[in-house]
């Protein structure tokens, strides 16, 4: 019987691969960008399975925000990444240095 | 094992499997292909917990629009891979005891409840029950103030998009259009007195 344990104990899972993504692609922004992705999908897998276990809606109105904010900030973020592109003409996180930060 | 359970392990080995793809995958394409496989088994497991219109809108939307944004991205940006995979595995230790660790005290306090305490059992739902209208249902009376606010989110986006983005054709005939009205009629026409000709005879 699959119960409310087993879908988070999913979600923990996802989000702990996409934390160890972000450690091994810290230099492809792209990779770093499609990590985040999965971090969201296990906080909605997270939020339907409790909207689902508790009979309450507002946890898939929850996802409908958070998948539309996550699509705008898809948007944002890959127009940052092209004209990053057009400048520097890489990808790599280390030679976005110019503030010297 | 009923189907469901059947169902629900197959889907989340899929899943775990595909994102193991996303973040490991050499070829950035082969990653964006993962994560869409990764959405399209995760709408399957919201199926199966009864998220119908959910599961729908992430295939539509997140799948169907921002994966194919990335893959658009990706196929156009020149990635150098061999640069970019220098060093790729030196922090996998550090970052594998930190995701160890999360998982195991998630798993930890999520076991703990479960075994203490009743599961939440979910009551089975009437047979007209629509996952679209409750869904609609709330949206428009309870939580309009945020519908609305998610709408404006969208707007700033394609502001910030195409702001970004835009590169104008140098060979346009473009006039500024606040430099167009202060235009004063001097600026354009020039009257001269000049004696009237007479005509040849």
């Amino acid at each position: 019987m699959i119960s409310l344990s087993h879908y988070l104990v999913l979600g923990a899972i996802l989000f702990a691969i996409s934390v160890v993504g972000i450690f091994l692609n810290r230099r492809n922004v792209i990779i770093l960008l499609m990590a985040i992705e999965l971090m969201l999908l296990a906080v909605n897998i997270n939020f339907i399975a409790f909207s689902h276990y508790l009979g309450d809606p507002a946890g898939q109105i929850f996802v409908f925000f958070i998948l539309t904010v996550a699509a705008s900030e898809s948007a944002i973020g890959l127009a940052i990444l092209v004209v990053l592109f057009r400048n520097l003409g890489t990808i790599d996180v280390e030679e976005i240095g110019s503030l010297r930060g | 094992m009923t189907f469901q359970t059947f169902i629900f392990y197959a889907f989340s080995a899929i899943l775990i499997l595909a994102a193991i793809g996303v973040i490991v995958a050499r070829n950035p394409v082969h990653a964006v292909l993962f994560l869409v496989l990764a959405f399209f088994t995760s709408a399957g497991l919201w199926i199966l917990l009864q998220a119908e219109f959910l599961a729908i809108a992430l295939v539509l939307v997140y799948v169907g629009a921002v994966m194919v944004l990335f893959l658009f991205v990706v196929m156009m940006l020149d990635i150098n891979l061999a640069r970019l995979r220098r060093g790729f595995w030196s922090y996998l230790p550090l970052g594998g005891t930190v995701a160890l660790l999360l998982v195991g005290e998630m798993t930890t306090l999520i076991l703990f409840h479960y075994v203490n305490n009743e599961v939440a059992t979910p009551e089975p739902l009437p047979a007209d029950y629509s996952n679209v209208r409750e869904l609609g249902r709330l949206i428009y009376t309870d939580y309009v103030y945020p519908f609305e606010i998610a709408a404006v989110i969208l707007l700033v986006a394609i502001i910030v998009a195409i702001a970004l983005t835009l590169r104008h054709r140098k060979t346009t005939k473009y006039v500024d259009p606040g430099q167009q009205i202060e235009i004063r009629r001097t600026d354009r026409v020039r009257i001269v007195t000049m004696p009237a000709e007479k005509r040849e005879e």
